[in-house]
């Protein structure tokens, strides 16, 4: 089971209070914990990475276990705490202002 | 009872605002989306209760909202704007080749004669269509294909389809706007199109009365006569009789004839308005006195409209589809200023009255005449 947390636009837009959990079968990666995601909430489609390339939406970050993990490569294993759901997978929206 | 509902959008949600005929009592509703920019929000013409927002940000990009009950309650609908085939490129604001990137729907049109059917104006400038309620939706490409679409440049707020003019007489009809390209008009559903900009005079760029690059802020029709079209364009006010064919200067004896709105009485074809503002480096209106200029006789003789509007100190700015008309029998007029109100007349401009005065900078109004 996999831990996912959504910034807020996003848990007000899937209607998800807290943490979502997603059972992944096989390697949790970047991309396998998006597809689990968007398949169980298509509304987030598009939301997070583009349509068409699959690009990490530019003022969204990717963090976890106290790391950025925005920059690894999308087929890279996550960590294992956050595999076996002992850490969330953060999706952060970028801070900006002044 | 008849009424009017106001569909608002602004820099950080939607609101309905809706009233009865007298337009006097409000009811305000919102912020739908909270947080989010909403350029745009319109109602069905065949069946009011379906409203479509266009919502986005620079987070989490586009989205397309659906209501079916009149704004109460909404389901999200498909997002993704695929342009057809290879994108190629258009200019770059330093000249260079660009690749057409998708930023956001502008603005979006429903069909007259289909419920399922709603066009989205989007930027980089391209018209597309969905035919099945908003679920999903398809570039109509002949428009961008178009031999000048290598040429077109933005404008300062983006290279964006804002407009969208649908003739109920020719469904085939369509006629589009982008900053910074102009006018195109298509007579055979968007397969092809050509510019409809002869006539239009921009002494900022190179060649003044060029096929294409003029920066068209905004075009409006009144449904009884399609043919005739006026347009408020960065600078100058025109209009024309031929369906876009030509263009020829109705400013007049407006103060400034720079603006973004421009818009037509419910029943009085002739009966124009616009909202000057006192130039494009200084996106205000003259004098800081907010007056909406109205011509009973199609353009070239203007009288400004003051009463309930502030005469002094008023720096806002009134945006592109800010502006919107109902048809009650004393036609309604509307405006949204980049302060945040939303300014109301009940009988066609003669005296105004502010509904709400706070809300985030408005983006879009639309009012809708309910039965």
């Amino acid at each position: 089971m996999i831990r996912v947390v959504l910034p807020a636009h996003l848990r007000t837009l899937a209607d998800v209070d807290g943490e979502v959990e997603l059972d992944i079968e096989g390697q949790a990666t970047p991309r396998v914990v998006l597809d689990a995601l968007e398949a169980r909430y298509p509304m987030l489609r598009g939301t997070i990475r583009d349509h068409e390339t699959q690009q990490r939406r530019a003022f969204l970050r990717f963090f976890g276990c106290g790391e950025d993990l925005s920059h690894e490569p999308p087929d890279a294993p996550l960590p294992d705490a956050i595999a076996v759901g002992a850490e969330p997978f953060l999706i952060v929206g970028a801070m900006a202002g002044g | 009872m008849s009424g009017v509902r106001a569909l608002v959008g602004t820099r950080k949600g939607a609101f309905v605002l809706t009233a009865d005929a007298k337009r006097e009592q409000w009811d305000i509703s919102g912020p739908h989306f909270a947080g989010w920019e909403i350029y745009h929000l319109t109602g069905s013409p065949l069946d009011p209760n379906r409203v479509y927002a266009s919502q986005s940000t620079g987070w989490f990009g586009q989205l397309i909202q659906r209501s079916n009950d009149g704004g109460r309650t909404w389901e999200p609908m498909g997002n993704e704007f695929q342009y057809d085939g290879v994108p190629g490129t258009h200019q770059w604001y330093d000249g260079t080749p660009h690749p057409w990137e998708f930023a956001r729907v502008w603005h979006l049109e429903p069909s007259p004669a289909d419920p399922d059917t709603i066009y989205a104006g989007v930027e980089d400038a391209a018209l597309f269509r969905s035919i099945d309620g908003g679920q999903t939706w398809n570039e109509l490409s002949g428009l961008r294909a178009h031999g000048s679409g290598s040429s077109w440049q933005p404008g300062a707020g983006g290279m964006c389809l804002h407009t969208i003019v649908l003739d109920p007489d020719h469904p085939e009809r369509i006629f589009v706007a982008i900053s910074a390209a102009g006018v195109f008009r298509t007579d055979d559903a968007g397969e092809t199109w050509r510019p409809a900009n002869r006539g239009l005079q921009s002494e900022g760029i190179p060649d003044s009365d060029a096929e294409v690059g003029h920066c068209v802020h905004r075009i409006a029709m009144h449904p009884s006569r399609p043919d005739v079209l006026f347009m408020q364009k960065h600078w100058d006010v025109m209009r024309s009789d031929d369906a876009g064919d030509s263009w020829h200067e109705v400013s007049g004896n407006l103060p400034s004839d720079f603006g973004f709105p421009i818009e037509v009485h419910a029943h009085e074809p002739d009966t124009i308005y616009v909202v000057p503002i006192k130039s494009d480096s200084e996106h205000y209106p003259p004098d800081g006195k907010l007056r909406v200029y109205r011509s009973r006789t199609g353009g070239n003789e203007w009288e400004a409209l003051t009463k309930g509007l502030p005469q002094s100190d008023c720096y806002v700015n009134v945006l592109r589809d800010a502006m919107a008309v109902d048809s009650l029998d004393s036609c309604g007029v509307y405006f949204g200023t980049t302060g945040g109100q939303v300014y109301a007349s009940t009988d066609a401009g003669d005296s105004w009255a502010p509904i709400v005065r706070d809300l985030p900078a408005v983006l879009s109004v639309e009012v809708q005449t309910l039965a």
